[in-house]
């Protein structure tokens, strides 16, 4: 039913993904799909990374990690942004697009009142995309 | 189990060797993360709090004991700037000269973000950011003032004690002419030339350094890691931080207040849409609203975008002017400016033995006082475009570029001001706003009127006017959010809505209680302490360097 599943990675909270993994996972050996982990970075250094380069390593090695704990193999996906502040949605939307995939499966919050003025992440992705949405809530 | 790699985004991938500083910090470590109602929030502590919370202490300060503030800012600017008027000639000589031989040095070839890293941005947005955010508000102001006001200065501030064109009666005295147009075009181009952006060019070059090729955070502390070492990460780091926040913020929002009131008087002038408190205010929220759909946009979809747009704009003035003022003419002003330039740049900035007191106190250490006071804010905006050109590219076109481009400006604007007293000298507005009384904020206005369709390039200038205000203050409330938030980028929202809001509330503040003169004459003082960490900047910068040649 699904082809390719792509999990937008936060790793400054990467305690918050285990959820979305752990889906996308089950799901990929369900329909035998690929996975794909999207994360997004700055060029200027950030509480993760130095350097793009080095995001894109830390990147590697956490989809390493998460591919031999799940049995599954999985590639990775860097976003670039110079500002993520104001562009992550739009770039989200794009690199789904580009990759053609056709399941979403994403760690989200609890709604609160401030997803009626600006949408979530998913729920932007939801609209503005062809693929399915799956968000997973990080637990409590 | 292998991972493969898909990215294929014209991503900037393996960056090349540079020379990371090992540091235990981790970015955002100092950060509050919460959750506070429907806000993140993502702020450095305590830079985020102190910031804010200082400025509105002075906000209050000038508005419970005006007369106090103003007599004591009003003395203390003046006083700084004729004390230590040989010690700003001094340090802005040394960048200079630093920035020129960097460009000529081995050291030139550093790439900013790694020996391969690519760069951000092409040219063409490049150069429309650097003007935006940090000076083509004063270009405006300045551009016919400065040439205009040096040719005829009844008030003992010629430079170098050059010939006065005008005899005590207001008669021409021809043989003086053509001296003082040459010595009054020089004198500001050497204020708007090699030397303001060689002062932003110094800040800029440390924080892409520190932050591009050694892994700090984008943040002003970042620099002083070979002086200071880990005690950056400390209240060191955080006085330097909060300085530049507060200096930025203060900046930003008396320019703000004091620009509503040149606007209006430009709209007065033109239109005759009376000067008001309530028209003022108007036009800061206007400001202030176009700046916030600005940052909400982002760097890319905001700033740069109305960077590009205001670029356009003002080229079409430039091109305006210079072919109803006469393009062959000007052409040949503008040689005779380089030369002059290049003539007069040693003796303009020969910090001893001069008599020209008016000159140099009032103008030249006001002007590098403050732009070294804007400095934080500029040079870091430009650090954060600035990634992935060499060293050698990054001076050049920080350097010798927009030096050239102030000067056409200067000799475009300035010289047909001149022109226009010289040939009109009993009925020249340009003569009446700016010599017989002084009145600063029309002398554009007074230029464009002795210009064919006055009336559309008079609109075209006071809306170039305000989009120059909005480009200052949407790139300044992107720098302070990203020095109040630990250097990270990619704070939430609220935090750069905040920022651009307060500026505009504090500008209003400002404007209907009194006291913007008063405080932009308290942050021209941070120009001071400011030019010392500047000059170990360079020091900085050179050791940054020094290891990045050796990696």
């Amino acid at each position: 039913m699904y082809r390719k599943i792509v999990v937008p990675i936060d790793l400054a909270h990467a305690d918050r993904m285990e959820g979305a993994i752990t889906m996308a996972a089950d799901l990929a050996k369900l329909y035998g799909a690929t996975v794909c982990y999207l994360g997004a970075t700055t060029p200027t250094p950030s509480s993760v990374a130095h350097s793009p380069e080095e995001y894109k390593e830390k990147l590697a090695a956490f989809a390493l990690k998460e591919a031999q704990a799940h049995g599954q193999d999985v590639t990775t996906h860097m976003i670039l942004s110079h500002d993520p502040t104001a562009t992550l949605d739009d770039d989200l939307v794009k690199a789904v697009d580009e990759m053609d995939a056709d399941l979403v499966v994403m760690a989200t919050h609890v709604p609160h009142i401030g997803d009626r003025i600006w949408a979530s992440n998913g729920g932007n992705l939801a609209r503005r995309t062809k693929a399915s949405v799956c968000l997973v809530r990080a637990p409590a | 189990m292998a991972t493969q790699d898909e990215t294929d985004m014209g991503i900037p991938l393996p960056e090349g060797a540079s020379d990371m500083i090992e540091t235990d910090y981790t970015i955002g470590q100092d950060n509050i993360e919460t959750q506070i109602g429907p806000f993140g929030l993502d702020i450095h502590n305590p830079v985020f709090l102190i910031s804010g919370l200082s400025v509105v202490i002075f906000v209050l300060y000038a508005l419970i004991a005006p007369n106090q503030a103003a007599e004591f800012f009003g003395w203390l600017r003046p006083a700084l700037t004729s004390t230590f008027d040989g010690f700003f000639l001094t340090a802005a000589n040394i960048f200079v000269i630093f920035c020129l031989l960097l460009i000529v040095s081995p050291y030139g070839s550093v790439r900013l973000g790694g020996a391969d890293a690519t760069p951000d941005y092409g040219y063409l947005g490049w150069f429309a950011m650097l003007f935006a955010a940090g000076m083509g508000i004063g270009l405006m102001f300045f551009g016919v003032l400065e040439p205009a006001y040096y040719f005829g200065t009844p008030w003992g501030d010629e430079p170098l004690g050059a010939v006065r064109p005008f005899a005590e009666d207001g008669t021409l005295i021809a043989a003086n002419v053509d001296e003082a147009k040459r010595m009054a075009l020089a004198a500001t181009s050497y204020h708007w030339a090699l030397h303001p952006w060689a002062i932003y060019a110094v800040v800029a070059l440390a924080l892409a350094l520190f932050s591009y090729n050694k892994g700090l955070p984008l943040s002003i502390r970042s620099a002083f890691y070979p002086i200071l070492g880990e005690r950056v990460w400390g209240w060191w780091g955080h006085v330097i931080d909060i300085v530049a926040v507060f200096a930025t913020l203060f900046g930003l929002a008396t320019s703000l207040g004091l620009g509503a009131q040149q606007a209006n008087a430009g709209l007065e002038f033109v239109y005759g849409i009376p000067s008001s408190v309530t028209a003022q205010v108007v036009l800061i929220v206007l400001i202030t609203l176009l700046a916030l759909i600005s940052v909400i946009r982002g760097l890319d979809g905001g700033v740069k975008v109305l960077s590009e747009i205001n670029m356009v704009l003002a080229i079409g003035l430039l091109l305006f002017v210079l072919f109803t003022a006469g393009a062959v003419g000007i052409f040949t002003d503008f040689f005779a400016t380089l030369m002059a330039y290049g003539q007069e740049i040693l003796p303009l900035s020969n910090p001893i033995g001069r008599s020209d007191d008016g000159y140099r106190e009032g103008w030249t250490a006001f002007y590098w006082a403050w732009w070294i006071s804007w400095s934080p804010f500029v040079g870091m905006f430009i650090a954060r475009v600035s990634r992935g050109r060499t060293v050698r590219e990054f001076l050049t076109c920080v350097l010798i570029i927009p030096s050239l481009v102030c000067i056409f400006w200067m000799t475009v604007f300035g010289g047909t001001a001149i022109n226009d007293m010289i040939a009109n000298v009993d009925v020249s507005a340009v003569k009446a706003n700016v010599i017989d009384s002084y009145s600063p904020e029309l002398s554009l206005f007074a230029m464009l009127e002795s210009l064919p369709l006055a009336s559309i390039t008079s609109t075209l200038g006071i809306v170039l006017v305000i989009v120059f205000f909005v480009t200052s203050s949407d790139s300044g409330s992107l720098v302070i959010d990203t020095i109040t938030a630990g250097g990270k980028i990619d704070a939430p929202v609220p935090q750069r809505v905040f920022w651009c809001t307060f500026e505009g509330l504090v500008a209003i503040a400002l404007l209907i209680g009194g006291g913007l003169g008063s405080l932009q004459a308290m942050v021209i003082s941070t120009g001071l302490p400011f030019t010392i960490v500047l000059l170990l900047m360079c020091f900085a910068i050179f050791r940054g360097l020094q290891s990045e040649l050796r990696a």
